[in-house]
């Protein structure tokens, strides 16, 4: 490995606040889709598995409907904390305790507080995985939320937020929920302000476990060296004693606000970084499909999409742009950012509003089509070269409702996409004019509204 | 710095999860090489149709000539440029439009490309590849609007960024001749002199069949690949190519102290790194004791120092150390620490020399040595549970000097590490005089 850092060709997109990850999904390999089991445990809990005998090893990645979006505003940053709270001692395990058994045993185990989600993953040797088991269950229904294990867990995350306070990403993704979700709790910041992190009580955090925590919302994937008879004796040892009913997820419907907007933070940095997005779909709309295959040909295709052609490689304006569907559970978004010299900035956006025009006013060409077509069903088995991931997809098809044979028939949602749908949902989702865009930087003749802080 | 430093762990640790307990194999590879010189390894796994193909080159930032940093990385940008047959930019589409991903990255040590395709599109990447290894065509115009790319790629991922500007600073002033002091990505005022010319003399400099080594992994293996090989790269004449012989680092003298202060700072950081050997460096013996001690320090939230400063001593909200011993020539051992909001880094910091000084002077106990042993070698199967981490791990031992002994062998080397080793490895590098202190404070303005 080099010294200090491996420097790629190509800037990752870096997905605003939590997008959910189903924005991710990607397919699995057709042998392994045809291997899907469900499994249903003596005490009734449900899973999907694969058995992957390959190496002895197990996967097992799980979500819980509702997440920081069901908190009222003033516990930003309760779910993040409870999540990560869980590994830090339960049962007659103090942290310490915890830990040692889980990094002796090379158990990884983690949870996490989305939006829309709670998440979980396992990952253990088949020799370690009774411990591993043991672990899980402990962390999720007798956690300690010890005293000191709070003080620190909200040190660290105060922490982080302070390294974020000026992170022209971060200040920007802040700035563009708050605008586009005013009255909304996604317009909140999940991981919290110093202020509301300073607020969180061991009552908060324990309440929130038990509400969000349960049987009744809860999805699992599950890959590995088990059996579907193993696999259901271990889920009802993590999961069995879970309360039967979360409480509800009774989360509005959003509508975003502020479209058409441009906003501009003027912060001392050597570059402009804008994010920009619109109202787009939710995950069951049915022209998810079309829309995803047009903005792959936009901006989610990488180094083929025409936002790549244009900023970067025709004109060097930037380093990475790209757009992307964002489907929280209750709004749809196609956003897009980009990083560009604060000189050369307004000519990068102006140039992406033009990219939004052509694909609203004129959609895609035949070949355009085809390519993405080609891409899109030929990559889909490469993201799942591991357990972990082909877990994480299982439980995403189950969190989405898609079906058990989802894997094995979104080609064919991808093939049907004809040039005439693309142009139809351009015309429906892309407006231009429509746009909330948020510039951070000093960027020179980029007109917008100037604003003092991100919120 | 912080962050910076999880990703550089997490780097160590791929590199250990590549491996598997003592005795067994580790990825069990089948390796040949073309008449022209090039290398080639293949790691068979049927899990899936799917392979990862991978060029690498036994050149990077580190080979650079002094006043032309940032060449290396540029000419990587440029290789998606085209050649003869395949215009700019058609490369990637061609890639994309056969249902794979690709992309590239640079170094001190190496230059890389990869694809991940569809077992059957395997010859396609593989045509395309060994095209631009010979036939590169860079139009002027190409690689002005490039430059600009790179420039603006350095204002995003270092200029913007005062953590990454206080790294940089750091490995400047703790590599005094080597050009490992220089940022891969280059100084900015000589990125923006970087010429066609310039790239065009590094490509015929170093891109070579037998200064390159080709990797594949997946659904293949050694006798199904060969052919493919011996048509395409096997057609490319060897050329001589120039040692790599770097300047090297005098014996260090003092220890020096780097502050960088930036109003963008809220979240302060403390950071040290010491010289310390690479496998295949002087002092290379001490590399996988220092990997075991890497563990011990910063492996995990028991580990030595998030367990003293994070939990006992509520100093710091993280604690990590990491240790690179993949590079050609001598390397860092580091360790970093966040502050709780409020504390002083002057305490953090002395937290942190007692917590070193209590490592020279008593030494890490048998059991610790053990229990790290244990988990590196636990990780392996994890490391197997992805096709790209055998590519990595080879492509990195493979252009620093290493073989792939050296990769199949590591379980046996670390389990063979005593706590006397990890201790006179300790004493031998963290040493003063051989270190850089870095501190990334906020800037009060008056």
């Amino acid at each position: 490995m080099n010294r200090t850092s491996r420097i790629g060709r190509r800037a990752l997109l870096r997905v605003a606040a939590g997008a959910p990850a189903l924005a991710l999904l990607r397919g699995a390999p057709a042998h392994a889709a045809a291997a899907i089991e469900r499994v249903s445990s003596p005490g009734g809990i449900q899973a999907w598995l694969i058995v992957d005998r390959s190496l002895p090893l197990l996967s097992l990645e799980f979500n819980f409907r509702g997440g920081a979006a069901t908190l009222p505003a003033g516990k930003e940053g309760l779910a993040p904390m409870t999540a990560s709270l869980l590994t830090e001692g339960a049962g007659d395990l103090d942290t310490q305790a915890f830990n040692a058994i889980k990094e002796d045993r090379s158990i990884s185990l983690g949870f996490g507080g989305g939006v829309d989600a709670m998440t979980g993953s396992l990952r253990t040797l088949t020799r370690h995985r009774d411990e591993a088991v043991r672990l899980a269950a402990l962390a999720l229904n007798q956690p300690r939320f010890d005293a000191a294990a709070i003080e620190r867990a909200r040190a660290r995350m105060t922490a982080a937020v302070q390294r974020g306070a000026n992170d022209p990403q971060t200040l920007a993704s802040r700035l563009w929920f708050r605008t586009a979700f005013p009255d909304h709790p996604y317009g909140r910041r999940v991981n919290g302000s110093v202020e509301s992190l300073a607020g969180l009580t061991r009552d908060d955090i324990a309440a929130f476990h038990r509400a969000r925590f349960a049987r009744d919302n809860l999805v699992i994937g599950a890959v590995g060296d088990i059996d579907a008879a193993g696999l259901g004796a271990l889920l009802d040892r993590i999961f069995g004693g879970l309360p039967a009913r979360a409480a509800p997820n009774d989360v509005p419907a959003a509508t975003m606000a502020g479209t058409g907007q441009t906003l501009v933070l003027q912060r001392p940095l050597p570059q402009t970084y804008v994010l920009f997005g619109e109202p787009g779909l939710l995950r069951a709309d049915p022209d998810f499909y079309v829309a995803t295959v047009m903005n792959h040909i936009l901006g989610g295709g990488g180094f083929s999409a025409r936002l790549m052609l244009e900023v970067r490689e025709r004109r060097g304006l930037t380093y990475g742009v790209s757009s992307g569907l964002a489907a929280y559970d209750r709004s749809g978004l196609i956003l897009g950012s980009f990083s560009s010299d604060n000189a050369r900035a307004a000519e990068a956006l102006a140039i992406v509003r033009a990219e939004w025009r052509r694909m609203a006013n004129d959609g895609v060409t035949a070949e355009e089509l085809a390519d993405a077509k080609s891409n899109i069903n030929g990559s889909f088995p490469l993201g799942l070269d591991s357990t972990a991931r082909l877990a994480g997809t299982l439980a995403s098809i189950q969190y989405q409702d898609l079906g058990i044979d989802y894997i094995e028939r979104r080609p064919s949602y991808i093939d049907a996409v004809t040039r005439a749908d693309i142009q139809r949902v351009a015309r429906r989702l892309l407006d231009a004019d429509r746009l909330l865009v948020v510039a951070v930087g000093q960027a020179a003749g980029l007109a917008g509204t100037p604003v003092q802080d991100a919120g | 710095m912080i962050s910076t430093f999880v990703r550089a762990v997490a780097v160590v640790l791929l590199l250990a999860a590549g491996q598997t307990p003592a005795a067994a194999r580790v990825f069990d590879p089948e390796t040949f090489t073309l008449a022209n010189g090039m290398q080639v390894v293949v790691v068979t796994n049927r899990r899936a149709p799917i392979v990862t193909h991978m060029v690498w080159y036994r050149a990077g930032a580190g080979d650079e000539v002094q006043g032309r940093s940032g060449i290396a990385h540029f000419l990587e940008h440029l290789m998606f440029k085209g050649t003869e047959e395949v215009g700019p930019g058609e490369f990637s589409r061609i890639v994309a439009r056969n249902g794979g991903r690709d992309n590239a990255f640079t170094s001190h040590d190496y230059t890389g490309y990869f694809q991940n395709v569809a077992r059957d599109r395997l010859e396609a990447v593989m045509r395309l590849e060994s095209d631009r290894m010979a036939n590169l065509s860079l139009r002027e115009d190409e690689v002005l609007s490039e430059r600009d790319v790179i420039l603006e790629e350095r204002r995003q991922v270092i200029d913007s960024r005062p953590p990454a500007r206080l790294r940089e600073q750091l490995f400047a002033a703790l590599f005094l001749n080597h050009p490992y002091g220089r940022p891969i990505i280059g100084w900015l005022h000589e990125m923006r002199t970087l010429t066609r010319q310039d790239a065009i003399d590094w490509y015929r400099r170093w891109y070579a069949p037998n200064n390159a080594v080709l990797i594949v992994a997946g659904d293949i293996s050694a006798a199904e690949l060969r052919p493919l090989a011996e048509r395409t790269y096997g057609a490319i004449p060897a050329r001589p190519v120039p040692a790599r012989a770097r300047p090297q680092e005098p014996p260090p003298q003092t220890a020096r102290r780097v502050e960088l202060r930036d109003e963008r700072v809220q979240q302060p950081n403390f950071s040290r790194l010491w010289l310390a050997p690479s496998y295949r460096s002087p002092g290379g013996e001490h590399a996988y004791a220092l990997e075991v001690l890497a563990d011990i320090l910063g492996g995990g939230q028991t580990a030595r120092l998030p367990r003293a400063l994070v939990e006992e001593r509520n100093l710091a909200v993280n604690a990590g150390a990491f240790y690179d011993p993949d590079a050609l020539d001598q390397t860092t051992f580091g360790i970093s620490a966040s502050p709780r909001p409020g504390v002083d880094i002057a305490a953090l910091e002395a937290a942190v020399d007692e917590e070193l000084a209590r490592v020279v002077a008593d030494g890490v106990s048998p059991g610790e040595v053990a229990r790290a042993i244990q988990r590196m070698q636990d990780s392996a199967v994890f490391g197997r549970d992805s096709l790209q981490t055998g590519a990595r791990v080879f492509g990195q031992v493979l252009t620093t000097g290493g073989t792939i002994e050296d990769v199949e062998q590591w379980p046996e080397r670390i389990a063979a590490v005593t706590a006397e080793q990890v201790n006179a490895a300790a004493r031998a590098v963290l040493r003063p005089e051989a270190s850089v202190t870095g501190l990334l404070l906020p800037r009060v303005r008056r």
